[in-house]
C-alpha cells in the first residue's frame, strides 16, 4: 500500500512512446509478431533487422537494456527446448563442434529461438512504456467484449490483493512453524488454497454489493475515453510497417 | 505449457485463436447464466485467485517444486463457463503483461489450457459425481480423477496443434509420448492438490462448490440449548435450470473416457528407444536437468522427456494403465453397489443439474444464501479450516 501506484512492470516515462494511445500501441506489437511469425525461418538477416526495429522502440522509450533483459528471463525454458531440437530431431546430420548435430533441428532451435524472443521482448516493450490500466482501456478500444475487459480489470486489480492475502497466510504459516518441505505438507498448503478461494469469492460477492449500491447496473461507465489522432496512428504502424517490408523481403530475396 | 511465439505456424495460431474466441464468447453468455449480473466482479476475483494459486509452489522432492495451473480446480469450483473465462483473461493478461505465452501463440493457449483441460475436467467431474454416491469423499475422489485427466488431455490438445502446425518437424509419436508421459506425472500432482483443496473448499462451504450440490448440512439452530432443523428457507423455484439436461455433461464425459483409453493404448505400441537412445548417446541429460522447477512443461519436457526417459515413459505407462484399472473397477464396483442398494439412483442427476442454482442466484435484494456452515472469520490460520467445516 505505500509503494507507488504504478505496477512493478510499468516503468514510468514521458517518451513519444509512453505518449502513444495504448489501442495503438497494441495493435502495433500484434502485427509485429504476426509478421515474425510469418517470417520464414531461412532468412536470418530479417531477424537481425527485427531485433534492431525493437531495439531502436527501446532507445526511443528509453528503457534500458538491462531492464529489458531482465525480463526475456521468462523464456528461459523454451530456450532448454530448443536446444534439445537439435538432438532429437531426427534428418540430415551434421557436426557442430564436435557434436553430430540435425540440420532439421537446428533450423528448428533457430526458428523457436528467435521468435519466441522477439514476441517476448516486443511484449516486455509494451507492457514497460503502458501502464496495466491504460491496456485494458486499448483492449476496450479494440472491441474486446466490454465484460471481459471488466473481469480482466477486476483481476488486475484484486490479482495484488489476493497475492498479497496468500503471503499473510503464509506468513501465518511460517510463524507457527510450517515449513512445506514435501509431499506430506501438500495438505496445508491446499487448505490454503481452499481458503484463499473461499476468501476470493466472498470478496467478489461483497465487491458486487458495494457496486450495486454505488448504482451499477452491469456496465462500467467509461470516463476517460482513449482517442487516437491519425498521425498517432502512423507513428505507431511505423514498426509493423517496417517488420512487412522487411517480411516481405525476406519471402522474396 | 505457455506456448511461444513461432512455435506453431501462423495459419494453426490463427485458427487456435478462432476456436478460442468462440469458445470465449460462448463462455460469457454462459457465465451471465452461472453469475448473473455478479460476472465482472466474481469472475474477476476468481481469475486473481487463479492468478495467485499458480504462484502456490508445492515442494515436490529434492529441492524441486511444481505448481497448480488450476483449470480443473476452476472448472470445478466455479463452473465450466465462469471456468474457462477465467483462466482465458488470466492467460492474456499473462501474456500482455507478462510476456508468458506469445501474442500469437493467445489461441493455441486459450484452447489448449481453457477449453480442453476445463471441458475435460468438468466432464469428467460431473460423471464420477453423477455415478459415485453423494458423500463430500466421492467429489473429492472425482476432482483426483478430473485433475488427473485433464493435465494430459491438454497436453494431448497440444500434440494435435503441434501435429498439425509445428514449426519443426519433431516425429509426432515422440513428442506424444514426451508430453502426455510427462503431464501425466504433473497431473498427480496437480491432481492431488486440487482434490485437497476442494475439500478444503467443501469442508467450510459446500455451497460455493459449483460441481456439487447437496453437500451442504441442513442448516441448525440452537434453541434452549439444543439444536433443532431450521425451516427450511423460501428458495426461489429455478424451473428453467431443473429442465436442463445433463446429457451433455455424460457425453463429454464419455469422450474423456475414450480419450484415456486412446492415451493408454498408444502407449502399448509406441516405441520408446529412439528418443532413449539419441539422449543417451548425445549425453546431453546435464543440459536438461536444472529446469525441473521451471514453469513451461517443454522444460519438463526436457527432464522428464530426456534425463529420465527410461523411467518417465514406463511410470507413465504403468500409471496411465492402473488409471483406467482403477476408474474402471470403481466406476463398475460403485454401479454395481447402488444398484443393490438404491433403486432409483436417476433422479439424482437432475438434481445435481439444478440444485446449486438457487443458492448462487441470491441476488442484493435477498438475504444471504442459506449457508450453514459459514467461514468463521478471516483470522484463523488456514490449517484449521477442515476442522471448522464438520461441526
Amino acid at each position: 500500500m505505500g509503494a507507488g501506484h504504478a505496477h512493478k512492470l510499468y516503468r514510468h516515462g514521458h517518451s513519444p512512446v509512453h505518449a502513444l494511445p495504448p489501442h495503438c500501441k497494441l495493435a502495433a506489437v500484434f502485427c509485429f509478431v504476426l509478421v515474425v511469425v510469418a517470417t520464414p525461418r531461412e532468412a536470418m538477416w530479417a531477424f537481425g533487422l527485427y531485433a534492431a526495429l525493437l531495439a531502436a522502440v527501446a532507445a526511443v522509450a528509453r528503457v534500458p537494456v538491462g531492464f529489458l533483459l531482465k525480463r526475456l528471463v521468462v523464456e528461459v525454458p523454451f530456450v532448454a527446448f530448443a536446444l534439445l531440437m537439435p538432438f532429437v530431431v531426427p534428418g540430415e546430420q551434421t557436426s557442430v563442434l564436435g557434436v553430430s548435430v540435425s540440420v532439421p533441428g537446428l533450423w528448428g532451435a533457430w526458428n523457436v529461438l528467435a521468435k519466441a524472443t522477439l514476441g517476448v521482448a516486443a511484449s516486455v516493450l509494451l507492457a514497460s512504456t503502458t501502464e496495466l490500466r491504460a491496456v485494458l482501456l486499448g483492449l476496450q478500444r479494440l472491441k474486446l467484449p466490454p465484460l471481459l475487459v471488466q473481469i480482466a480489470s477486476f483481476m488486475i486489480r484484486y490479482g495484488d490483493v489476493v497475492t498479497d492475502e496468500m503471503r499473510r497466510m503464509s506468513i501465518a504459516r511460517r510463524s507457527r512453524g510450517f515449513e512445506a518441505r514435501g509431499v506430506r505438507h501438500w495438505r496445508v498448503l491446499a487448505a490454503s488454497a481452499g481458503a484463499l478461494f473461499i476468501r476470493s469469492y466472498e470478496r467478489g460477492e461483497r465487491v458486487h454489493l458495494a457496486m450495486v449500491s454505488r448504482g451499477y447496473t452491469g456496465t462500467m461507465p467509461v470516463i476517460d475515453e482513449v482517442t487516437a489522432t491519425r498521425a498517432q496512428w502512423a507513428y505507431a504502424a511505423a514498426l509493423p510497417a517496417l517488420a512487412l517490408a522487411v517480411c516481405l523481403l525476406g519471402w522474396t530475396l | 505449457m505457455h506456448v511461444p511465439d513461432g512455435f506453431i505456424d501462423a495459419p494453426v495460431s490463427v485458427a487456435a485463436g478462432v476456436v478460442a474466441v468462440g469458445a470465449v464468447a460462448v463462455s460469457l453468455r454462459g457465465a451471465r447464466r452461472e453469475l448473473d449480473e455478479r460476472t465482472a466482479p466474481l469472475a474477476g476475483l476468481v481469475a486473481a485467485f487463479i492468478f495467485a494459486v499458480q504462484m502456490l509452489n508445492f515442494p515436490v522432492a529434492a529441492g524441486t517444486s511444481g505448481h497448480l495451473m488450476g483449470g480443473a480446480l476452476a472448472a470445478i469450483l466455479v463452473g465450466p463457463y465462469t471456468g474457462v473465462l477465467c483462466v482465458s483473461v488470466v492467460l492474456l493478461m499473462q501474456g500482455v503483461f507478462f510476456a508468458d505465452g506469445g501474442l500469437t501463440a493467445l489461441g493455441v493457449n486459450i484452447t489448449v489450457m481453457g477449453v480442453v483441460t476445463v471441458l475435460v475436467a468438468y466432464g469428467l467431474f460431473r460423471l464420477l459425481t453423477g455415478v459415485l454416491p453423494r458423500t463430500r469423499r466421492s467429489a473429492t475422489a472425482s476432482a483426483f480423477v478430473a485433475a488427473l485427466i485433464s493435465v494430459p488431455a491438454a497436453a494431448a490438445a497440444f500434440t494435435l496443434l503441434y501435429w498439425v502446425g509445428g514449426t519443426t518437424d519433431v516425429p509426432i509419436g515422440k513428442v506424444f509420448t514426451a508430453m502426455v508421459g510427462v503431464h501425466t506425472l504433473i497431473g498427480i500432482g496437480e491432481a492431488v492438490i486440487t482434490a485437497l483443496t476442494v475439500g478444503a473448499v467443501l469442508a467450510v462451504r459446500p455451497d460455493l462448490v459449483h460441481g456439487v450440490s447437496g453437500l451442504a448440512a441442513p442448516l441448525k439452530l440452537r434453541v434452549d440449548g439444543e439444536l433443532v432443523d431450521a425451516p427450511a428457507a423460501p428458495r426461489d423455484p429455478g424451473p428453467p435450470l431443473a429442465a436442463r439436461s445433463t446429457r451433455g455433461f455424460w457425453i463429454t464425459g464419455l469422450v474423456s473416457a475414450f480419450l484415456l483409453a486412446g492415451v493408454v493404448s498408444f502407449y502399448a505400441s509406441t516405441d520408446l528407444d529412439g528418443l532413449e537412445r539419441v539422449a543417451a548417446d548425445q549425453g546431453i541429460d546435464e543440459t536438461a536437468e536444472e529446469h525441473g522447477a521451471a514453469d513451461s512443461p517443454l522444460a519438463e519436457y526436457g527432464v522428464g522427456g530426456i534425463t529420465n526417459t527410461r523411467l518417465s515413459g514406463g511410470l507413465a505407462g504403468v500409471i496411465g494403465v492402473s488409471a483406467t484399472v482403477v476408474v474402471g473397477t470403481g466406476v463398475f464396483w460403485v454401479v454395481r453397489r447402488r444398484h443393490d442398494h438404491d433403486p432409483a439412483p436417476h433422479g439424482q442427476d437432475r438434481d445435481a443439474a439444478s440444485g446449486p442454482a438457487p443458492d448462487r442466484a441470491s441476488g442484493p435484494d435477498r438475504g444471504p444464501a442459506p449457508a450453514p456452515d459459514r467461514d468463521p472469520g478471516p483470522d484463523r490460520a488456514p490449517g484449521h479450516r477442515r476442522d471448522q467445516g464438520d461441526a
